[in-house]
């Protein structure tokens, strides 16, 4: 053990900064004690206590640094004394930087004029935030899922008491004022307002507006849960109304899944009140019931675009995509569908699509309870939400992350009876930035393993985006081309493509 | 106007790749960097909402709690024996510093204060005999704050020595607080030896009767002033009073070279108060403790009106529960230690100088005092972020108290219990650090928390008072 006391006359440094110095020194390898004092009386005393007060030291003034180390080597004790003059020496530089903001009080001090909060925390806090926004006259977009039915209504009827928008919970898809909000694609502004009980369905709508040459003033979401009787469709009433005070819509488009009877009775006066022209998409609603209160009813998301963008002015024509159907060769035994989709409502609208023209499908989220089906066995044709909860629990939703498809994918190829598959791409924000070549290793293996047999496997796809998002659409086609994919410009086109091969095949068979 | 006319402006909470997606769209987008409410501990939250449809008749009663502080005077007025200025001290009672203790509870500062209490009022003879006596059970352990008094460190109160008397002449209630004795080796922190002892006869015989008759010929002193001057000189009035101290003694001064008394006792009495950077400190408390307590036992109130440690508990008090105590053990000090000294000596957290705190000075107005940033981590943004968070958890600001760096902001003020619980944020404490062992003295100094379980208990308690007739 050895020591070094050092006084530095007339250096003055407050006793923290010696303090914090001193701290510092001494829990560094080989440094039993460090002291950084002025030599006041008291300090000194505190430097006999660890007897280190040396003559010297004993003689310093106020006004005097008194440093002492004491450690186990010369050169620790060297190293302890280069530190303390580094840290004395060194009056850091800390440049005041704004700290985010850890609650949406201080967001909204940093920025009072927000308008819009964007909540996709765990579900069991996300009702109590949107509560707070909504309390603090913001609008909210709630990503968030697993929150309660109770806490659902509850900020609905709040929301609507203050005339804000709530959209959710269970909202995966907003676009405000052209801002795309969480899975949202980029898309020309314009006229078309659209009210969506469905995610992938505003998605779909949304981006073929953009490639029919229209655009679309305003998308509001309202989750799924919505248009159930208990919630009563409060935000989808709510949604209608907003665009029809909105200044920039001419035309309001509403999609979703039918509405709870209830629901539909209301959604269809409020429609009938409506000056604006109202396309209503309700995915196996009633056509008749649309006309009578003077709304237009489309059948398939595609068609909605359509009516919507001609209804604006537009022809609406659809870009062909793809390069048609070529002809392929089955073999005999070869005869059945099946479905890979990410987007829930794409993967609804194909069954509504391919009961018409192929008889029963089979599906996890099926038209009929007994059309149920939870995986791929069996002879007959079966079509897959892979985002439902039953395959997410614990993983993240396919389209941010289609591995799981993949997977699903391989196992389709093990079957010599399937035909056909349809998939869907979803693009935009929030979606994977490379979903065809995160499976191209997949269908490339499907289709060797099928030619490998003698047969053939026919993959149809769509892709849900546009050329202005991340992921480019153009860029997703061809590549989906260079792997021998048939892609078709809608959902529907892909779907019906896929039931007239299936038809035929049929045909060949009876 | 409805967000379909406006230009979106985005607050995002949770994926913060939702946040970089609108960005990079060209959306004016903020992020939180979000922590769920009450850490996410659920029972907490389901409390809080249990409050949620007494919102208006809390936020009533904390605006008339929080209007009580703001329009206190505190004002020095009188200077005595604390057996004759607190009425109704009963016999045999030395006061303490934090919620009720047993003698078999104490730490070891806290032991040693209360034997050099006793031998100092003469009621054993030796510290073998004192220790006997206290652990006999024939003296009264009370807290300080039962009798309207305060005192920091382990606040031994004994009847024949001298307090600070500060009145709120907006109310007209009263506090006490002794007189401080300086650093080193002193009964606060336990340590009893004669030198002790001496000092405490010199406070008693000499010293506090100048100081009084100084008091009542200057005919008091307002304290709102000489605390919000320090404000502005680099002070916060609980770790750092060296300008305070000052401006004190400026007041005190001429009077007291007049006082017709031996040149020696003069001279003696200002170089004592010269000497002594924390003399104020006492004043202070006793200020702060004055300006609160009038905002206490107000039904429905969640505004904290007492923070305090024994050295063994940290406890908290309620304005609308005002006679519980909420406490739990006492946490260590995060701190700078002395040459010699270290974390191993420290003792828990101990004293009642965390009225500053609750008042809205001491670390709550630690960005006035870039002198001591040191102790929150080094950097003067440091020390502003500690003073920007307590405003998340008070319910107001004093502006007759202003953080110059904070662009004069008024201090903040009120801490509301549900506040502290929801946003996770526990109140800044700066404090001393007693060595553990009495009389050794103080060891370091640094910032500390009140344990979370003291306010969870309390939001227990005040759900039940104040719901608990509609539950059953």
């Amino acid at each position: 053990m050895t020591e070094k006391v050092l006084v530095r006359p007339n250096a003055y440094y407050d006793s923290a900064t010696l303090m914090s110095v001193a701290q510092k020194v001494k829990s560094e390898q080989g440094v039993d004690e460090a002291v950084a004092v002025m030599a006041t009386e008291a300090n000194k005393e505190l430097l006999a206590n660890v007897g280190m007060l040396s003559q010297e030291a004993g003689a310093a003034t106020t006004r005097d640094l008194v440093l002492a180390v004491r450690g186990d080597s010369q050169e620790a004790i060297e190293a302890a004394f280069q530190m303390i003059e580094a840290e004395l020496a060194g009056a850091k530089e800390e440049i005041a930087k704004e700290k985010a903001p850890r609650s949406l009080a201080e967001a909204l001090e940093q920025k009072p004029d927000a308008n819009l909060v964007v909540i996709s925390v765990a579900g069991q806090f996300a009702a109590r935030e949107a509560r707070k926004a909504l309390e603090a006259g913001l609008n909210v977009m709630l990503f968030s899922d697993n929150v309660p039915l109770e806490a659902e209504i509850e900020l609905k009827t709040l929301a609507a008491e203050k005339g804000l928008l709530m959209m959710g919970p269970d909202c995966g898809t907003a676009l405000i004022g052209g801002a795309p909000l969480a899975f949202a694609n980029v898309v020309r502004r314009g006229k078309i307002g659209i009210v969506a009980a469905a995610g992938t369905g505003l998605q779909e709508v949304s981006t073929l507006i953009h490639r029919l040459g229209g655009g679309v003033s305003h998308g509001i979401g309202t989750g799924g849960r919505d248009v159930k009787a208990s919630v009563g469709g409060r935000q989808l009433l709510f949604g209608i109304q907003a665009l029809e005070a909105d200044s920039a819509t001419e035309v309001i488009v509403v999609t979703g899944k039918p509405p709870a009877p209830d629901v539909e009775v209301k959604l269809l006066d409020l429609i009938k009140t409506c000056k604006k022209p109202v396309i209503v998409n309700l995915l196996g609603g009633d056509a008749e019931a649309t006309a009578a209160v003077g709304a237009t009813f489309a059948p398939t998301l595609e068609e909605a675009a359509q009516l919507a963008v001609q209804a604006t002015g537009l022809s609406g024509k659809l870009p062909i995509v793809g390069s048609g159907t070529p002809h392929i060769d089955f073999a005999p035994n070869q005869r059945w569908l099946r479905g890979l989709f990410t987007g829930g409502t794409l993967c609804y609208e194909a069954q509504l699509v391919l009961a018409k023209k192929l008889g029963p499908v089979y599906s996890n989220t099926p038209l009929k309870p007994e059309l149920a089906a939870d995986d791929f066995a069996g002879s007959r044709h079966i079509v897959l939400d892979l985002g439902d909860d039953q395959f997410t629990s614990g993983r993240p939703h396919p389209m941010i992350e289609p591995s799981i498809r993949g997977e699903w994918l391989t196992k389709v190829a093990a079957d010599p009876e399937i035909a056909v598959v349809l998939m869907d791409f979803v693009l935009g924000y929030g979606a994977h930035r490379e979903p065809v070549a995160s499976i191209a290793d997949e269908i490339q293996a499907a289709q060797t393993q099928a030619a490998e047999r003698g047969g053939n496997l026919m993959i149809i796809a769509s892709v849900t985006g546009t050329n202005e998002d991340p992921q480019i659409l153009d860029r997703q086609v061809a590549e989906l081309e260079a792997l021998g994919v048939i892609v078709l410009p809608s959902n529907r086109r892909a779907v019906e493509q896929a039931a007239l091969v299936l038809r035929n095949l049929e045909g060949r068979q009876n | 106007m409805s967000i379909l006319q406006e230009k979106v402006k985005v607050i995002n909470i949770g994926l913060g790749s939702f946040a970089r997606d609108l960005e990079s769209a060209g959306v004016d987008v903020t992020n939180v960097d979000w922590h769920p409410a009450a850490g996410g501990d659920e029972e907490v939250l389901a409390l809080l909402d249990k409050l949620a449809p007494l919102a208006e008749e809390i936020d009533a009663a904390n605006k008339e709690a929080l209007g009580r502080v703001l329009q206190a005077e505190p004002v020095l007025v009188d200077l005595g024996p604390a057996g004759e200025m607190i009425a109704g001290l009963p016999e045999r009672t030395l006061l303490h510093a934090g919620p009720p203790l047993e003698w078999k509870e104490m730490s070891g500062p806290m032991r040693g204060a209360v034997i050099g209490a006793v031998l100092f009022e003469g009621w054993a003879d030796s510290s073998e005999a004192a220790e006997a006596l206290a652990a006999s059970g024939q003296l009264n352990f009370v807290p300080c704050h039962h009798y309207d008094a305060v005192g920091p460190m382990t606040g031994m109160l004994s009847p024949s020595m001298p307090v600070f008397v500060v009145e709120n002449t907006t109310f007209g209630n009263r506090a006490y607080c002794s007189i401080n004795e300086g650093l080193g080796k002193v009964l606060r922190f336990g340590a009893y030896s004669q030198e002790v002892l001496k000092r405490l006869a010199w406070l008693r015989d000499e010293f506090h009767p100048l100081l009084k008759q100084a008091i009542l010929e200057v005919g008091g002193i307002q304290l709102k002033n000489i605390t919000s001057q320090a404000l502005q000189m680099g002070d916060e009035c609980h770790n750092r009073n060296k300008a305070a101290s000052a401006l004190l003694l400026r007041e005190l001064a001429p009077i007291i070279a007049g006082l017709e008394l031996p040149r020696e006792t003069v001279t003696r009495a200002l170089d004592f108060m010269r000497g002594n950077e924390h003399f104020y400190l006492n004043v202070s408390m006793a200020a702060c403790k004055a300006s609160l307590d009038p905002a206490r036992g107000i039904r429905y109130s969640t505004m904290v009106t007492a923070m305090t440690r024994n050295g063994t508990d940290f406890g908290i008090k309620i304005s609308g529960l005002d006679d519980q105590w909420f406490t739990a053990p006492a946490l260590a000090v995060d701190g700078l230690y002395f040459p010699g000294y270290s974390a191993a000596d420290a003792n828990p957290d101990l004293g009642d100088s965390t009225i500053t705190e609750t008042f809205g000075i001491g670390g709550f107005a630690m960005a006035s005092a870039p002198a001591i940033v040191k102790f929150v981590g080094g950097s003067p943004q440091d020390a502003l972020e500690y003073s920007r968070s307590m405003y998340r958890i008070t319910l107001g600001e004093n502006s007759s108290y202003t953080i110059p760096n904070l662009n004069f902001r008024g201090i903040p003020t009120g801490i509301d219990l549900r506040k502290v619980l929801e946003e996770d944020i526990l109140p800044a404490l700066n404090t001393g650090i007693a060595h553990k062992d009495a009389g050794v003295g103080q060891i370091g100094a640094g910032v500390v928390n009140p344990p979370l379980a003291c306010f969870k208990k309390a939001l227990v308690a005040f759900v039940e008072a104040h719901l608990g007739e509609e539950d059953n």
